[in-house]
């Protein structure tokens, strides 16, 4: 019934090279970047989560934690900048939620993209954003009495310190976002890690207060150890130690979820 | 050279304990339109998505433009175009930015893709609505980006899945025009549809399928030819006629009469001609059934729907089913 099937009409498509992979991606993060500039709502609000939780541990719960040594003020500063780009990674996962639900990403997965430029693309993007809330949360910080303390190598190393987590990070919110296929249910499965990870650690109070079954996780936790390091860059004194754990952190979770991510993307149906 | 630019043997893919597609066979020819009719859960969207490389199959085999789509299925994104049942188009986007940014990811040049989506632009009427964002789009201005989005590579095969579901008559128009025009120009179209008007006025050949099988292929006359000559049919004007009717034209005639309550139509077979119209017109005058309409009606692709899969064709598509939406079982995409 069928005649013989044609060889390959036209020329043989190329095949993927880095170029077109770094276009794809470089497409996807414009595509992203554009979405985000034309809902600036979402920029505001995302921002008001860690302004909200900066007033209230400053202003209400501070007065009532000690700290050893130096300021709550100082104490607490760092860790709202850890916050304010994890919340930004959560857009990384209800973003993918929501384009696996319209239909888009079957489009991206029919077209011959490179398979990693969707969630690179995407947490590129969402990554600007991140930066963009975390000078806020700076500029918020020094209002309500923040101090830099430290040279501004070591500060400069410390923002880039945050930065580098909360990208890797928001790898883990892409694997929530492909795994949920649900907007809702991504945003209240990205809290959860969010909520483990703050609390369970030195971000608001000191790890000594703690019950001793509590403690060696709430101290080598990688948001913990990441909030030490960054301190101590910002306050001044030997760094190294924390940041070597922080980064080692930070390779490690990037390299986990990204391999979890391409898979489920790979896999994915709307 | 003619040949298949779609050739699909045995393709099965099951979902947990529901059978998707249950070893599907067809192929459609170079330059051709094959239409993919069945009715919701029938499993057409799954064959679609396997085609375009979005599922692997079970087991079986799929070739488009000559590319397996399992092993291939790099190469073959190249080539072909996806067009989807929700117009998979970007509503925070213009609707020029959406169509040079799949043009990108298909990997044309910068001066390539901005000329191809001034081209589509034009083509679809979109040019007025170019730089406003999609979201202030009606649904007929997305659907037709969503089309000239999937074309803007130019691609050897085109996967229209319910391309005019939901679309008002005079964007659907269009989009059949559009259809017509690429064809015209050498694209082989694979589309699922509902409507039966819509296979019949693009397909070259239309493939049956319910329940995950293939249970009929054809041109539009052959499938018609499938249930046999035209139906005489009576619709009486009071319902508790109807008996009454059913037993006079199964007396005129030699066959069982199908009976259609909601319709208060009663119809048999004939063999054509006017003898049995005649015939049937004096008894319903002697047994004095008032008539609404008294008449012979050709097998439609509705009937041939109804008669294969044993459910209507989808509400409102065709003029010969003007039934109220009927009940199916789903099935997960």
């Amino acid at each position: 019934m069928s005649s013989p099937s044609i060889e390959h009409p036209g020329p043989p498509p190329a095949r993927m090279t880095p170029r077109n992979a770094a276009r794809d991606t470089a497409g996807v993060a414009k595509r992203n970047l554009l979405r985000i500039l034309r809902t600036p709502q979402l920029i505001v609000i995302g921002a008001l989560q860690p302004a909200l939780l900066l007033v209230l541990f400053r202003y209400v719960l501070g007065g009532a934690i000690r700290v050893p040594g130096g300021s709550y003020v100082d104490y607490v500063v760092p860790a709202i900048f850890l916050e304010a780009v994890l919340i930004g990674g959560m857009t990384t996962s209800i973003g993918l939620a929501q384009d696996l639900k319209s239909g888009i990403i079957d489009r991206f997965r029919s077209l011959p993209m490179a398979r990693s430029a969707v969630l690179a693309g995407r947490t590129l993007a969402d990554l600007s954003r991140s930066v963009l809330s975390l000078a806020i949360m700076v500029g918020l910080g020094l209002l309500v009495g923040f101090h830099f303390h430290s040279d501004v190598g070591s500060i400069i190393a410390g923002m880039a310190l945050v930065i580098t987590f909360g990208y890797a990070f928001s790898w883990m919110y892409a694997a929530i976002g492909l795994a949920t296929k649900d907007p809702e249910t991504a945003q209240i499965a990205g809290i959860l890690p969010f909520f483990v990870l703050m609390f369970a650690s030195n971000a608001i109070v000191p790890v000594a207060t703690m019950p001793g079954w509590l403690q060696g996780f709430a101290r080598n936790q990688p948001l913990s150890v990441t909030i030490a390091a960054v301190r101590t860059l910002l306050e001044g004194g030997p760094a190294a130690h924390w940041v070597w754990q922080s980064l080692a952190w930070s390779a490690g979770i990037f390299i986990v979820f990204f391999a979890i991510s391409l898979h489920l993307y790979r896999n994915s149906t709307s | 050279m003619a040949g298949s630019m779609i050739e699909v043997q045995a393709v099965a893919k099951r979902f947990g304990p529901t059978t998707a597609l249950a070893g599907v066979d067809l192929a459609a020819e170079q330059g051709r339109v094959l239409a993919l009719l069945g009715p919701n859960g029938a499993g057409k969207t799954t064959l679609v998505r396997i085609l375009t490389t979005l599922l692997r199959p079970d087991s079986g085999s799929a070739r488009v433009a000559g590319y397996d789509v399992v092993a291939d299925a790099g190469p073959l994104r190249s080539m072909i175009g996806l067009a989807g049942q929700y117009a998979a188009v970007d509503e925070l986007l213009t609707g020029r930015e959406n169509l040079e940014l799949v043009g990108l990811w298909y990997h044309l040049e910068k001066r390539e893709y901005r000329r191809r989506a001034q081209d589509v632009l034009e083509r679809f009427a979109l040019t007025e609505a170019a730089d406003r964002l999609v979201r202030t789009y009606s649904g007929g201005m997305r659907r037709r980006l969503d089309i000239g989005a999937s074309l803007i590579a130019r691609p050897a095969v085109l996967f229209l899945d319910e391309p005019t579901t939901g679309l008002d008559p005079r964007t659907r128009n269009d989009v059949w025009r559009f259809i017509e025009e690429l064809v015209d120009a050498g694209t082989t179209i694979l589309l699922t549809t509902q409507y039966m008007d819509e296979a019949e006025r693009l397909a070259h050949q239309i493939v049956v399928i319910d329940r995950g099988s293939v249970i009929a292929q054809g041109t539009a006359p052959q499938l018609k030819a499938q249930l046999g000559g035209a139906m005489l049919e009576a619709r009486v004007t009071d319902p508790s006629d109807l008996d009454r009717a059913a037993a006079l034209l199964a007396e005129v005639g030699d066959s069982p009469p199908r009976i259609d309550r909601d319709q208060q139509l009663v119809a048999i077979p004939t063999p054509g001609g006017t003898t049995l119209l005649l015939a049937a017109g004096r008894r319903f005058e002697e047994q004095r059934i008032a008539l609404d309409d008294l008449g012979i009606r050709r097998p439609s692709l509705d009937d041939v729907f109804l008669s294969l899969t044993g459910a209507p064709a989808t509400p409102g598509a065709g003029h010969g089913s003007p039934e109220p939406p009927a009940e199916r079982s789903a099935v997960t995409r």
